[in-house]
């Protein structure tokens, strides 16, 4: 059930060797995403949805990535949280 | 159950069912007490709540998770720290004014973890729902954490350093830290409905994304590897946080619609008490920042414009309309940082860090980031006043500023629509005249004023002569009030306060690291010229 908003939803990571492969993951899993890098930190906007996606992760860190490993480097985000094992979905519900 | 070499091992739960488990599973209902002997505190302010268990959390956090990440965010930190301090990093930063910066952040932004730390301990006791009492109980923990880890971290600087080792009684005391501990106790005496929309939503939700995404991205890249990093490890609690604010708004509007207007008048009042309070952030962002990552102007269109307002429209659903004034913080945004930089360099001896004026090319930065303001309103006063440090008769305030009953700012902001106009509320009450900073402030005091007629203002103490050590005779022939207040407040003149160029710090800095305490002014002492001159 895709949203039909388009207000923006960010997630914001530190900058290190642990959140890229996450980065990466939510840049390959979200089309519309922008990122944005300032000092020591890295924001990703997304019109409407951002999904990050614990299997791409996974994948692109070589090994079973838990989901919630991303707490330890989340530094911030917007919108609705909907987190399962397998996905966690940022969501702004109306436009 | 008997031991069975074949047993297959039980199957693994899932995230959404071993998070009712914690939160539903070992709740209980009350027998030989009744539940409102139980939860006093939960139905004074008119909230109504039918059911408790359609909250939900979507971060959905269980035990097991909370202290293996916790433990494992706690490592990653003091690795940095440690490397911070074994590498000298306090010599690090760009010059001697980021430590100010450090010094505020010290005094009103690390007490309020601990405030934070302590209202979330009672919501944790008195929310009969299991879902929202962990919630609440966790974060109380992150709270005292991340109060502990930023007073760690900086007490390393403080070995180096003046002026930080007494922040707690600064906190109390000193008059304009009376901002932010004034903020938080207001919330901490509210119900706790009130409490958790002011902190959970308005504060952590809307507003906080500000203080720790510019203004700690800005600690990096002036070099402090240690702030940035209890920054963001208090920010990666923040996060789950943030989500709690706006499950509680929703929770709210959905148990039942008698609950908008309540929680609407809650979002109108600490969306401005939370603005006015971040008016010391956008000072430290603009002005105490030698190298700066983003102007408060811009971080306000983005985090509260584009992100907050998107967060608005999310919530038009339930009836919630964007908080009133957020007009007028639009219109303030070219003016505010500028106007309070004035405010505490004029007071700069009665204040626990030092000031200086804005660098030409200072200057010129504002006046590309402010192109409406900058130069038609601040650029000639700041001329003026350098001129007049350069006669040897440097500007400064004679007497103390008119406080704002509610916000406790002094009243020197700017009228809405006419930034050489300052703006001035005021209201009878009881006989009584009081006075606000704003429009928004006079309105809170108008919804509640038997609880802001309370509030105590340290400019009215200083001047009733309230504030003075133990052993001073307020009726001497040579009392001077404002002398003993400095004392009362712990400032001592030449360590705390002052310009940055005579202080100790500035002395020190150059001594110990041969580089300019004031990177745009060239140095102040001999130990940088002596050896930039060979
Ligand atoms: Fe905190
Ligand atoms: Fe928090
Ligand atoms: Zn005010």
């Amino acid at each position: 059930m895709a949203t039909t908003s388009t207000q923006p939803v960010f997630i914001a990571f530190q900058d290190n060797n642990d959140t890229r492969p996450i980065i990466d993951a939510i840049m390959a899993d979200n089309p519309n995403a922008k990122l944005n890098e300032m000092p020591a930190l890295v924001k990703i906007d997304c019109p409407g949805r951002l999904v990050v996606r614990r299997d791409t992760i996974s994948e692109l860190a070589g090994r079973e990535f838990d989901l919630r490993e991303i707490y330890i480097n989340l530094i911030s985000l917007a919108g609705e949280v909907d987190e399962t094992d397998e996905e966690f979905v940022l969501e702004w519900k109306t436009s | 159950m008997a031991a069975d070499g074949n047993m297959k091992p039980a199957k693994k739960l899932s995230l959404k069912e071993n998070y009712a488990m914690l939160t539903r599973g070992l709740d209980w209902e009350p027998t030989y007490q009744k539940k409102e002997d139980i939860f006093r505190m939960i139905d004074f302010e008119g909230i109504k709540i039918h059911d408790w268990d359609k909250w939900e959390d979507p971060f959905r956090l269980t035990m097991d998770a909370y202290w293996k990440y916790q433990g494992e965010k706690e490592r990653k930190l003091y690795a940095i720290i440690d490397a911070f301090q074994q590498g000298n990093g306090q010599f690090n930063v760009t010059d001697a004014r980021y430590l100010q910066a450090l010094k505020i952040f010290l005094t009103g932004i690390v007490e309020l973890e601990y405030a934070s730390h302590r209202g979330f301990c009672m919501l944790g006791r008195e929310f009969p729902g299991a879902g929202p009492r962990i919630a609440a109980q966790m974060q109380s923990i992150d709270e005292l954490r991340h109060c502990t880890t930023q007073i760690h971290a900086i007490s390393h600087y403080s070995k180096y350093f003046e002026g930080m080792a007494n922040f707690p009684e600064q906190f109390d005391r000193v008059w304009y830290l009376s901002i932010p501990k004034s903020f938080f106790e207001d919330a901490c005496t509210s119900g706790p409905f009130e409490f958790i929309v002011a902190i959970s939503f308005a504060f952590e939700y809307v507003l906080t994304n500000l203080a720790f995404m510019p203004w700690m991205s800005g600690a990096a890249f002036n070099g402090d590897m240690s702030t940035v990093s209890f920054g963001f490890s208090a920010q990666s609690d923040e996060a789950r946080h943030m989500t709690l604010g706006i499950e509680v708004i929703k929770f709210l509007l959905e148990q039942d619609p008698a609950n908008v207007a309540l929680v609407q008048k809650w979002i109108d009042k600490w969306f401005w008490r939370g603005y006015r309070l971040l008016a010391l952030l956008a000072t430290m962002m603009d002005y105490v920042l030698p190298k700066r990552v983003m102007s408060w102007g811009e971080a306000w269109t983005i985090y509260y414009e584009e992100n907050g307002g998107a967060l608005f429209a999310d919530l038009a659903r339930y009836g919630i309309k964007p908080p009133k004034y957020a007009d007028v913080t639009i219109k303030e945004k070219g003016r505010v940082s500028h106007e309070m930089w004035s405010v505490f360099y004029a007071n700069r001896d009665a204040v626990n860090f030092s000031t200086w004026l804005p660098s030409e090319e200072e200057m010129a930065w504002f006046s590309e980031k402010y192109p409406d303001t900058f130069d038609k309103y601040y650029r000639p006063r700041f001329e003026h006043w350098r001129q007049l440090e350069k006669e040897g008769k440097p500007f400064t305030c004679k007497c103390l500023p008119q406080l704002c009953q509610v916000c406790q700012w002094p009243c020197l902001y700017t009228e809405p629509d006419d930034a050489t106009e300052f703006l001035h509320r005021e209201t009878e009450y009881k006989g009584e005249t009081f006075h606000f900073c704003s429009d928004g402030c006079k309105d809170i005091f108008a919804d509640e004023p038997e609880k802001y007629v309370h509030a105590w203002l340290p400019v009215n103490q200083i001047y009733q002569g309230n504030c003075f050590l133990p052993g001073v005779d307020p009726t001497a022939p040579d009392f001077n009030p404002l002398v003993e207040a400095l004392k009362y407040m712990g400032l001592k003149p030449g360590v705390d306060g002052g310009l940055l160029k005579d202080s100790i710090d500035a002395q020190r800095w150059e001594q110990w690291t041969s580089r300019p305490a004031n990177i745009h002014e060239g140095a102040y002492t001999d130990f940088v010229r002596k050896t930039t001159n060979g």
